[in-house]
This record gives structure tokens, sequence and C-alpha cells, in this order.
């Protein structure tokens, strides 16, 4: 089974862990990620405001391509923004027929929304299975203590693209606990990370990364995974600053979901990117036996 | 805080533009706050979302603009998500955004960003960050 993949730009460049560890593990569990050919950026935030009709047209020219690519279904992504982005203008090529006719007939396609925009945990539990992603473990992930960090994107707007219930979501740590690891819960994880305030306001982006990685290491998290390279960013980021100013805070590996996913499919450390990360997790997993 | 009100500034050209632009009738809301307690960032606004709109609410759009609240705003939604009336205070934000960016009144200058961020932030920060603060 083959299901067409828009990685967008970051996991070609700063995130390429997530990738390749996603892309593995999908070989493992019986499907392929099939890159769309001549993709372009999806715009990187959905607007706000629906008088800003031009700032459909990246995401909406993916979806077009995505939908000639494979079979007509689905198109999937890891990066929770791309997910987001892409979900919401398709969401607007189903409701929406004025504004679809203005897109399609600028960027000369006759999309009409026909796709399903899936993010790639969705596939993973609805259309494989958490039960045979837990058959497939060959390196279980036991003792292990994971904090899932949801952030915005995958959850709000509610009505449009969350993947679970979107104040209480449980889909990334029913996946650790299938992969083994203990999930922990934390009451900041749906909150931002102060997203693209990382532009201009890195002292606003530090509190509220700083906010969520200390309610996570508080409720006994030894690493926390995300789906999203701007929180894994963020996170990373504000770690140093948390660490000098939350009393008893200490600093815990931030890496993609994925990466512990291939661990414990069996993939290597290399495979699985984790050298990459600014703060290793190697340490932690061979303290713990994996 | 005294506010004068008049008829005119409530029904002013500026505030059908904003409701035009937005999508968002602040006159919705009924002020039960949720949105500001559930704002990551409404301790650094000067007006928080709730009262953006109360502002509004009273035609005063210039006191909205003046306010740092826009540029403040992470659009994580969390204010829409929890609204019982249905209104996304974050639309509204990126409204005021909107009006200000279209006349050319850009937030930030490009050559002012440091150069580790431009370096190694991921992609979609520096593009978003450029839709949300230059026109």
């Amino acid at each position: 089974m083959k299901i067409p993949y828009y990685p967008g730009c970051t996991l070609n460049t700063v995130a390429k862990g997530f990738e390749t560890s996603a892309k593995e593990s999908s070989k493992t569990l019986g499907f392929e990620l099939e890159e769309l050919k001549g993709w372009n950026c999806c715009g990187a935030t959905f607007p706000l405001t629906p008088d800003n009709t031009m700032a459909l047209t990246a995401p909406a020219k993916v979806l077009a391509h995505a939908k000639a690519a494979g079979d007509g279904n689905k198109v999937t992504t890891l990066c929770s923004v791309c997910y987001n982005v892409l979900k919401r203008t398709n969401h607007v090529f189903k409701e929406d027929k004025a504004r679809r006719e203005v897109i399609n007939s600028f960027i000369e396609e006759s999309y009409e929304g026909e796709l399903d925009v899936v993010h790639y945990l969705e596939v993973l539990r609805d259309t494989i299975g958490f039960d045979k992603v837990k058959e497939a473990v060959t390196r279980p992930l036991a003792g292990v203590k994971v904090a899932a960090y949801y952030g915005c994107m995958l959850l709000r707007p509610h009505e449009e693209v969350a993947i679970d219930d979107h104040e209480s979501p449980t889909i990334i740590e029913d996946l650790m606990t299938a992969l083994g690891a203990d999930a922990v819960d934390f009451p900041q994880k749906i909150e931002c990370c102060g997203a693209h305030l990382s532009m201009d306001r890195t002292d606003v982006v530090e509190k509220l990364s700083g906010n969520v990685m200390s309610s996570a290491v508080e409720n006994g998290a030894e690493l926390i995974v995300t789906s999203c390279p701007l929180c894994q960013y963020n996170l990373e980021k504000s770690q140093e600053r948390t660490t000098v100013e939350v009393s008893g805070y200490k600093a815990v590996p931030i890496i993609y979901f994925t990466q512990l996913l291939g661990l414990a499919l069996g993939q290597t450390d290399e495979m699985a990117g984790l050298k990459d990360n600014e703060w290793d997790a190697r340490p932690l997993l061979k303290e713990k036996g994996v | 805080m005294k506010l004068k009100l008049s008829g005119r500034e409530i029904n002013s050209a500026s505030m059908e533009h904003l409701e035009r632009v937005s999508g968002e009738d602040a006159k919705k809301c009924y002020q039960c706050g949720n949105c500001s307690a559930g704002c990551p960032v409404s301790y650094e606004m000067d007006m928080n979302p709730s009262e953006i709109i109360r502002f509004l609410q009273f035609g005063k759009i210039d006191d909205a603009m003046a306010a740092n609240s826009m540029w403040v705003c992470v659009g994580c939604l969390q204010c829409y998500s929890r609204c019982p009336k249905g209104v996304s205070a974050a639309s509204i934000l990126e409204g005021l955004r909107q009006l200000t960016l279209r006349k050319g009144q850009d937030h930030d200058e490009v050559k002012d960003l440091p150069v580790e961020f431009i370096k190694k932030a991921p992609q979609q920060a520096i593009v978003s960050g450029f839709r949300k603060f230059v026109s």
C-alpha cells in the first residue's frame, strides 16, 4: 500500500530524523510513504481571516497535485503545521464553492476537496491499527516515561482538524503505550509553545515552552515527544533558560514521536536520527536497557 | 475607566471593514472572559482578548489597534476553542494585524532578524513569522 505523502520544508532540512524514522517504520508496518513530486511550501500558517484567499493558493496546489499523484483518496503528512494548513484548506474547498472557484481559476486546477487529509498518527491508528503496531515491536520501550506534547495544530480548530478529543487527546499516548513506553499525562500538553514568536519575542517563547516542559517533567516525564518541528525547536531553545529558572527542573530530550516508533520497531539510533537532537536521548534509553 | 460612546464610532466604516476582513461579529461576545483565561499570552498583552472585543463593541477600534495584543497573539485558537458563543478572538486580532499590514506598516524589519535564527529555525517559523509581521 502506497500513501501519497507531503513532507513540507522542514522535514527535508532541520527535522530529517522525523522523516527517515517514519519512512522506515512505514515499510516495517507494510505501507509506503510516497513523496509527492515537485511539491511546494504549504504556506506555514492558515489565514485566520476569511478574506485572505491568496494565502490558500499554495496549499491548494499541494492538494491538487496530491489528488493527481495517488489513488485520489488521501494524502498524509507528518508535520503538525502542514497537516493543519492542508486540512483547513481542504475544508474550504469542500464547503465554500465560491472561494474554491476563485482559487482554482487562479492556480489553474479543478480540485474540489475530494481528498482526505490525514496525519501520520491517524494512518497508524485508523488504517494500520495500534494493535498491529504493537505486534511489530521488537525493542519495547519498557520503563521510559514519555510525555506527549500535542501543541495547537493537531487539535484546533476542533471542528475542522482535531485528530482526537481537542481538550484531552490520547492518540500519542496510546501509540507510546503500544510501543511499551510509560505514557505520562500532564496539564500543559495542549498549550502553545509560542510558535512564530520565536522570530521576535523569544522571551515569550521561553516562558510558554518552559511552562510546557516543566509541567511534563513535574509529572514524571523523562522524555518529551512531539509532531511539530516548530514546537521541537522552541522547546529545545527554551530548555537552558528553563533549567536555570525553574527550581528542580532537569533537561529532558525532546524528539519526534516517529523516532521512538522507529526505535521500537528495531531501527538503529542513526536511522532514527537520534544524534541530531540537541538533548541526546541515547543515554536515557541505554540506562533503561532499551 | 470612562469611555465616551457614540453611535458614529460603533457603526463606523472602520468597524464594518474590520468585521468584513475578520469574518467575526464582536457583538456576539457576552464578556465571559473564557478567551482571556485560556489565552497563553494574555499576560503580555496591553489589552487581553476579551478587553479588545469589549473596546470593539464600543467602536473603539483605534484603542484596539494601538494595543500590542495583535502582535503577541500566537493564533493558537484556544480562545475560539473555549468561547461559548463561537467568537474567534484570534481572527479579530488577525483582522487588526491585516488592516495594519495592508497599509504597509510592518511590525518587523527583515534586516533585524538574528542570523542565528535564520540559520537554525525551522522554515515554518520564518514563513509564518513573515506572514504575521510583514506586509
